[in-house]
């Protein structure tokens, strides 16, 4: 058995169960391992070592009194800083909430707490989450710790590179175009994008309302179905969370099932991927076919080379909305020496807001001004209820789709910083889940010859969750990837 | 779609409330010029008679009771203000024909 | 040239429910500043809105009344602006699919006199849609304070077409809204507590044209006097404009009613760029038959058409029925009373005057909180109408009852206020009277018809009033003839 820190949450839970290890123990052990990689990895905005300690032992207290919580009573969990937990910083990685201290718990917040989960870390981000790199967070770059001269994705950045470098043991992320199943496969890490509304959104802080979907990050996909178990379920104070029964998704991982169906869209294997994660998927796809027995078809998606356009106009249109609220009056940056209330809202955003922040937001606020809300907002909706037809279409035909993640393994710090265009073409292969309110999955597919992780993506049905874990649960336990570690 | 419109960077920002320094301008007109021209491709798309998506699986009705729950105190309410007096939230003059 | 103002109004009503529009935290005014305040109402990082039942009920309900086009469905949008009083800088409203489209509002003119009905007309309503309120911000000389209290309470915006065409009437249409929506007890309409606002559109044309002249929006009007006020001096103000040579500039106007004049505002280009869009935190309601069948049953029959049925069923006068039909404590306490005794005018007489005034002593607002019942006032009518008791022992007892309670038959015996029928005691009392007065009697049976009075007020005063002065007159009569 390897280190505690690098022990997953599956492990730890029956051992904390069996009475051999303590959550203490290993909570400092994750600490431990914080303190010897941080430096060189740079995850976390923020930490509370003593809190997590006590939360530690409290949950030590409760099973030692015979009153355990659950499967993650006890198992650290650090959470990416746009979700909010009381009485902590909420920065989303912008200097404009810097002072910002949550005075309230996000609903996945409070069922981590009834869960007996040690909140740990804060973790970083592109700025409110719009970027693929986490390079666009106002504090630190994050370092892929397979290669620290790398980025490790983003925008959960901070998420999947802490759980890959030990420095936590589950995650939580935010997915809005791929930010969870991107820095996942950049990082190595399995990383779970939930149908939209099957995990609340109260207390994520918003990007794009309707695209944005909390989701568990962890080095195997054991770890992420209960991590996924703890958070979803429907919540009254998220209008769009959806009614649905949730099932026990560890069990669901053993269960037999008919061999899958699987499509390939073949589009989604064209111009601009790189060979080596070709070669990844198609041996993933081999495999599902000639181990698993499963049905390979190719699918189409025809709107794919539409899918960057109409997700940037929504999801930009949108959070030029929802990041109005950053203005300097009730909470957060506020310029000095301002004159008027004006000059306070110019002064304050314009000071407190990052680049590409401040260019999503114009980009967002054009497609909705009078005279370009037609030809850009309302078309890009109607474009996009074509591709979530597309997607359903194929369903019917397929239990799943199976694609890259990313065109490329991580890319080097700095290298696309200055071209936005083209680090917004590199999400093809995850937008299109989010514009059709899916769930996917990112789980490592192998290993560029330069030793950089390769993720797949495996794309389900709605609520369909079940299936994804199980054919992800399924592929690991033949692969070694999820069980290499990186040299950090 | 605006075809050859360049993005007015000065009235957008002001919309947006943001303070723009003229090299970011600069940059923003260029960068969200060649956006902007990459997306005239959705122009292409048939629409006709093909309702928005505004949400991926809509409900209905999703509504809450009219029973009143704890709020914040006053403290609570002002704990992140940059300024206050008075219980209130400060704000410099507001000018209010704007 | 006679010039006819063109006048288009929009009213924001807030609803009267217990917690906000879109979270559950309480609202109600004059609460201390930013206590009733949570995340939601803040704006806070992360925070969504859940829709109010009862503020789309509510809603609903108005549409009802009104008799608006309920489409089956609605939903909400972002109106995109930024104000330091609304804390999300966006407000959710409803942009292309309102609650409610079409109805109106029937208005009544001032009649040539108080007790003539005046005209009543409908001024045609464009939609009615809901909507959160924005905070109470309050400006000092360089700086500004805000308080959320008032933040996202439900607010109903009701938005006429511009078929007002006088000061007059538009205090009349603000005057019947506001009696329709507290009778229903949809919201108080307080103006002076903000609970109902208004704006203007105002333009003027050549009396008898068709023409679309550039109009003004006036703003801040915070009474139907000020409404009444800064019409008439727009009016006048585009007159002179016009007059002049000049052209009205489509501006927004903010009414100074203590100055008596409005100003206009600087408007800035993008300052109606409002980047409606569909909220994607909110899902579209829809509203079925079932629930607009159980919303309209519980409706009270409203005030004019109230008015309308008490004038033609029971005959009662204007100004009886426009004192209680606008009342719904009185036109209930009324109408049950009625249900018991069938005498429409008095029991009409008994709450206009009696009731109010007791009322209005006690600093009460509805006959629920007195101690009278509608019950005993029709028991007490009855007796009034039987000749068991008088008018003026009526009078007394219902005072009685309505400070301390109690039962009319009761009262009536315990305070020997009966009136006497027994007709041999009053006769024997009467020859008494004739006896001891032998020259008023020989004085009446001489011709003079007067002098009988003398004799009836000795009987009532020996009868301490409980005899029936009709009975007395017509004993006394038989008697003096003999
Ligand atoms: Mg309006
Ligand atoms: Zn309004």
């Amino acid at each position: 058995m390897s280190e505690l820190y690098y022990e997953s949450a599956y492990s730890l839970s029956s051992r904390l169960r069996a009475g051999e290890i303590s959550s203490e123990a290993v909570t400092e052990a994750v600490i431990q391992r914080y303190h010897e990689v941080e430096s060189r990895i740079r995850a976390y905005l923020s930490v509370d070592e003593s809190d997590a300690l006590a939360q530690a032992r409290a949950s030590d207290r409760r099973r030692a009194g015979g009153e355990a919580l659950g499967p993650l009573d006890g198992i650290p969990v650090s959470l990416k800083d746009i979700i909010a937990v009381a009485g902590q910083p909420l920065t989303c990685a912008s200097k404009i909430l810097e002072s910002f201290v949550s005075p309230y718990d996000a609903t996945v917040t409070r069922r981590l707490k009834e869960a007996g989960s040690v909140i740990w870390g804060r973790l970083n981000m592109d700025e409110f989450a719009m970027g693929s790199s986490t390079e666009n967070s106002a504090f630190q770059t994050t370092r892929n710790p397979w290669d620290t001269t790398r980025v490790p994705g983003g925008s959960s950045g901070g998420s999947a590179a802490s759980v890959a470098a030990g420095e936590s043991v589950l995650a939580l992320g935010s997915d809005t175009g791929g930010s969870i199943r991107q820095p996942a496969a950049h990082c190595g890490v399995v990383g779970l994008k939930p149908t939209y509304g099957l995990v609340s959104r109260y207390g994520l802080v918003a990007f794009a309302s309707s695209l944005d979907q909390i989701g568990p990050v962890g080095r195997s996909v054991e770890d992420v179905a209960m991590l996924l178990q703890v958070i979803a379920g429907h919540d009254p104070l998220d209008s769009t969370s959806f009614q649905t029964s949730i099932p026990d998704f560890l069990e669901s991982l053993r269960g037999e099932s008919d061999p899958w169906k699987l499509g390939v869209p073949k589009e989604y294997l064209g111009e601009g991927l790189d060979g080596q994660v070709r070669e990844s998927v198609q041996s993933a796809i081999q495999f599902y076919a000639d181990d698993v027995g499963c049905e390979i078809r190719e699918i189409s998606l025809p709107l794919t080379d539409l899918a960057v356009p109409v997700y940037y106009i929504i999801a930009t249109a949108e959070a030029s909305s929802n990041l109005a609220r950053y203005d300097g009056v009730r909470y957060g940056y506020r310029s000095e020496n301002v004159n008027d209330h004006l000059d306070l809202y110019f002064r304050s955003r314009g000071e407190g807001f990052g680049a590409e922040v401040k260019r999503r937001i114009i980009l967002g606020t054009y497609a909705l001004s009078s005279g370009y809300y037609d030809a850009y907002y309302l078309r890009a909706q109607k474009v996009r209820t074509l591709i979530r037809k597309d997607f359903l279409d194929a369903f019917a035909s397929v239990d799943a789709i199976i694609s890259p993640v990313a065109p490329t393994p991580a890319f080097v710090i700095g290298e696309r910083l200055s071209d936005p265009l083209s680090m917004y073409l590199s999400d093809i292969y995850t937008l299109s889940v989010n514009l059709s309110g899916l769930p996917a999955i990112s789980i490592p597919g192998g290993f560029s010859r330069e030793g950089l992780p390769i993720g797949i993506q495996l794309i389900g049905k709605p609520f369909d969750e079940s299936r994804l874990l199980a054919m992800a649960y399924r592929f690991e336990q033949d692969h070694p990837y999820s069980r290499m570690r990186p040299g950090i | 779609m605006a075809e050859g419109t360049p993005i007015d960077i000065e009235y957008v920002a002001r919309l947006a409330r943001i303070s723009l320094s003229p090299q970011e301008k600069e940059t923003f007109r260029q960068q969200l010029g060649e956006i902007l021209e990459y997306f005239e491709r959705i122009a292409a798309v048939d629409i006709r008679g093909i309702e928005p998506t505004a949400h991926a699986f809509p409900l209905y009705n999703v509504w809450g009771e009219d029973i009143a729950e704890e709020g914040f105190d006053v403290a609570q309410a002002l704990s992140n203000a940059p300024d206050s007096r008075q219980d209130q939230f400060n704000v410099p003059k507001v000018l209010e024909d704007s | 040239m006679r010039w006819e103002a063109v006048i288009g109004i929009e009213v924001h009503v807030q609803l009267k429910t217990v917690s906000k529009m879109f979270t559950r935290v309480a609202y109600r005014y004059g609460a201390p500043p930013n206590t009733l305040t949570n995340p939601v109402v803040l704006g806070l990082p992360g925070t969504l809105p859940v829709l109010n039942r009862a503020a789309v009920e509510r809603a609903i309900q108005v549409g009802l009344i009104l008799g608006c086009e309920i489409p089956p469905e609605c939903k909400w949008d972002r109106k995109n602006y930024f104000y330091p009083d609304m804390s999300k800088n966006y407000q959710i409203s409803q942009y292309d699919q309102p609650l409610c489209v079409g109805g109106s509002v029937e208005i009544e003119l001032p009649g040539p006199s108080r007790n003539v009905m005046g005209e009543h007309r409908r001024i045609q309503l464009t939609r009615i849609h809901l909507e959160e309120d924005v905070a109470k911000s309050t400006h000092f000389g360089d700086y500004s304070l805000i308080d959320f209290n008032r933040a996202g309470c439900p607010l109903i915006e009701i938005v006429s077409e511009p078929e007002i065409h006088s000061a007059e009437e538009a205090a009349a249409y603000l005057n019947a809204l506001r009696m329709n929506l507290s009778f229903a007890g949809i919201s108080d309409c307080d103006m002076e507590k903000g609970q109902l606002r208004c704006d203007a559109n105002i333009s003027i044309r050549p009396e008898g044209s068709n023409e679309l002249f550039k109009r003004t929006e006036v703003k801040n009007l915070n009474s139907v006097s000020g409404v009444r006020a800064a019409l008439e001096f727009e009016r006048r103000r585009q007159r002179e404009v016009v007059e002049a040579g000049g052209t009205v500039a489509q501006e927004t106007r903010h009414w100074n009613e203590l100055q008596g004049y409005s100003v206009a505002l600087r408007s800035k280009e993008e300052a109606h760029d409002y980047r409606y869009f569909p909220d994607p935190d909110l899902m579209p309601v829809r509203i079925g038959n079932d629930l607009l069948e159980q919303l309209r049953k519980n409706l009270p029959e409203m005030p004019f058409d109230k008015q309308r049925r008490y004038i033609d069923e029971y005959g009662l006068p204007f100004t009886v029925t426009s004192v209680i039909c606008r009342n719904r404590g009185l036109s209930l306490f009324f109408e049950e009373a009625l249900a018991h005794c069938e005498r429409p005018r008095e029991l009409a007489n008994f709450v206009v005057n009696d009731l109010r005034r007791e009322m209005a002593a006690a600093g009460i607002d509805s006959p629920s909180e007195s101690r009278i019942s509608a019950r005993q006032l029709a028991a007490l009518v009855r007796l009034i109408d039987e000749g068991t008791i008088s008018k003026q022992s009526g009078q007394d007892v219902f005072t009685e009852i309505f400070e301390s309670g109690g039962d009319v038959a009761e009262i009536i015996d315990e305070k020997g206020l009966r009136q006497s029928t027994d007709s041999a005691e009053i006769e024997l009392i009467c020859k008494t009277v004739i006896d001891d007065h032998a020259k008023p009697a020989a004085q009446f049976r001489s011709g003079k018809e007067g002098a009988i009075n003398f004799l009836k007020g000795q009987v009532m005063r020996l009868t301490r009033g409980k005899a029936d002065p009709a009975k007395v007159d017509q004993i006394l009569r038989s008697l003096l003839r003999q």
